[in-house]
């Protein structure tokens, strides 16, 4: 990479070159790094025990609690189908296949606010299923069951999403020598689909998960925005905005915050890691 | 040969996988969307007009429209730049900005949301300057382009980097040595290379920033007919529970959302095609 731009052919003088990584580097830092810079800087503007306390307050503990506990649900949801819609379009040819994956992709080219929408215009009051739901007396929406699906849906795609083409790249020999040599269909994918893709995995993990505990528009739909019942943490950080309580609106948001960061880590990694055993891979032994 | 649904294959498990793979698509995804559809059908067309040519409903779509369409193209122009320095240049910390251009994908949108808003206010770190030569950042339109621009900015440097990354070094080397300037260069030889990712990389952002409501409720001010979005204005008539109108709205936005997938994949259908072709 360095070769190339001691070229004169192929590359720009000094002066250009410091020019665009000048203005590269101003912009990143006003749209990204001021940002990140203010969250933390409103969430201590009082000190440090200002901040921990918003943080203690039971509200705020429910909706952290809630957060957890709606990725704790979605996220393997979402890996089960994952693992399963993987096996079964990278591994197999049939009709209709690119079909399916376009279906699958349908999730994130819907907006959230229209995501949690559905689950009302279905399960509402006035919904489809609204009447049967208030004669037998189940309420889905305004509650955390409400909130567990729509997040469900905008998760959706994430795994599927990394597994695929990683399935589908690693090919089918590998499994096929397993079932020949007398191995069962799980033990085959325990022992040689799973290791295989782990990584893409993890990826796709990390990636549902950071969504599902930062989703806001969809869920805020289906919320009603019940404190301490059905307020996620980002929920909570409208409330406490609304509300004034910019410290502690902000020291939520400082906790996802961290959460994108670590993801952003997480992420860097798993890409390292990748690539870097997909070279030992392609590389054969002396 | 007769026609098959399904090769032949040792492997065991489609069956099931497949099965489940449909019956949770469509208990998730596909049942609870095509409730919209019922939803809609059941509206009458002068009900359906009615709404989605209202004064109010007209401006949010113009609003979200244009707003999304700068935001898009700002961060065209800046996503090229971006993924320029990032795969051409070398300089300290390269590896830590290239990972922190996810950022925007992993923030939630609220947190994104509280923070532009308090930073663009006009007591804000960055509003109190714009304040001063009298312009109006947070609480107005360029507000809510800064939220879009922000929410969207990695799209179009994560589809341009891979095709950067592959440009043959000869092909510049040629334009080079047939006498042409490094400006030259880029306008006629690599910028034709990037144009199906950049493409790609504007109606991924673009579509994304019509969607979006979570950063964009809180700097917007929520004006109606001034700086009311159409993710908002649904959001509003759901809580008048007036759901024909939300419907009806909704229904429009999500097939434009469908048309801007459908040419994403025919952008690549097509560059694919012509990577064969030659």
């Amino acid at each position: 990479m360095d070769s190339q731009a001691h070229s004169p052919a192929t590359s720009e003088p000094a002066g250009v070159r410091r020019l665009l990584i000048g203005v590269a580097l101003v912009f990143l830092a006003v749209f990204l790094v001021l940002p990140l810079v203010a969250v933390f800087a409103k969430a201590f503007e009082n000190g440090v025990l200002p901040y921990l306390q918003a943080i203690v307050e039971p509200d705020t503990l429910d909706a952290i609690r809630l957060t957890l506990l709606t990725a704790a649900i979605a996220v393997p949801l979402n890996v089960l189908f994952g693992l399963s819609a993987s096996w079964a379009i990278a591994k197999f040819d049939f009709v209709g296949k690119n079909f399916l994956i376009t279906l699958i992709d349908l999730p994130f080219s819907v907006s959230p606010v229209i995501s949690g929408m559905v689950f009302v215009l279905l399960f509402g009051a006035q919904g489809l299923l609204g009447p049967w739901l208030i004669e037998h007396d189940i309420r889905i929406i305004f509650t955390p069951i409400g909130i567990v699906l729509a997040t469900t849906f905008v998760t959706f795609p994430f795994v599927a999403r990394e597994l695929i083409p990683l399935m589908e790249a690693q090919g089918r020999e590998e499994e096929e020598a397993a079932i020949t040599l007398g191995a069962g269909g799980l033990r085959t994918f325990l022992k040689v689909t799973l290791p295989n893709a782990k990584w893409g995995l993890l990826y796709g993990v990390i990636l549902c998960n950071a969504r599902a505990m930062g989703e806001f528009g969809a869920v805020s739909v289906v919320s009603g925005h019940i404190r301490g019942l059905t307020n996620t943490m980002p929920l909570q950080i409208e409330v406490l905005y609304n509300d004034h309580k910019f410290v502690a609106a902000f020291a939520v948001a400082s906790l996802l915050t961290l959460l994108a960061l670590a993801t952003l880590a997480a992420k860097s990694v798993v890409e390292w890691k990748s690539r870097r055993a997909f070279r030992f891979d392609v590389t054969p032994d002396p | 040969m007769a026609f098959q649904l399904k090769k032949p294959s040792p492997l065991p498990g489609f069956g099931l996988t497949l099965g489940f793979t449909i019956f949770y698509l469509s208990l998730i995804v596909l049942i609870p969307l095509s409730s919209l559809f019922i939803k809609t059908a059941s509206l009458s067309w002068q009900e359906f007009f009615s709404t989605i040519s209202s004064p109010r409903v007209l401006a949010s779509y113009r609003l979200s429209f244009v707003a999304s369409m700068i935001a898009a193209a700002i961060n065209t122009v800046f996503g090229v730049l971006l993924a320029w320095v990032l795969v051409r240049y070398s300089f300290p910390g390269k590896k830590l900005i290239d990972g922190l251009v996810d950022l925007p994908f992993a923030l939630p949108t609220a947190v994104a949301g509280i923070t532009l808003t308090t930073l663009y206010a006009q007591t804000g770190w960055l509003g109190q300057w714009f304040a001063k030569v009298g312009i109006k950042t947070a609480y107005s339109e360029l507000g809510i382009i800064i939220a879009l621009t922000f929410i969207s900015l990695p799209f179009v440097v994560r589809t341009v980097q891979p095709v950067l990354e592959d440009v043959q070094k000869e092909v510049e080397e040629a334009a080079a040595s047939l006498g042409a300037g490094r400006f030259k260069t880029f306008m006629r030889v690599i910028l034709p290379e990037m144009r199906p990712a950049l493409l790609t990389g504007f109606a991924l952002a673009f579509a994304r920033a019509l969607g979006e409501y979570g950063s964009v409720v809180f700097i917007s001010g929520n004006m109606p007919m001034k700086t009311e979005i159409t993710p908002l204005l649904i959001m509003t008539k759901l809580e008048q529970f007036e759901y024909s109108e939300a419907t009806a709205i909704a229904v429009v936005m999500l097939c434009v959302s469908f048309l801007i997938l459908l040419l994403i994949n025919l952008i690549n259908w097509r560059s694919q095609r012509l990577m064969v072709a030659r």
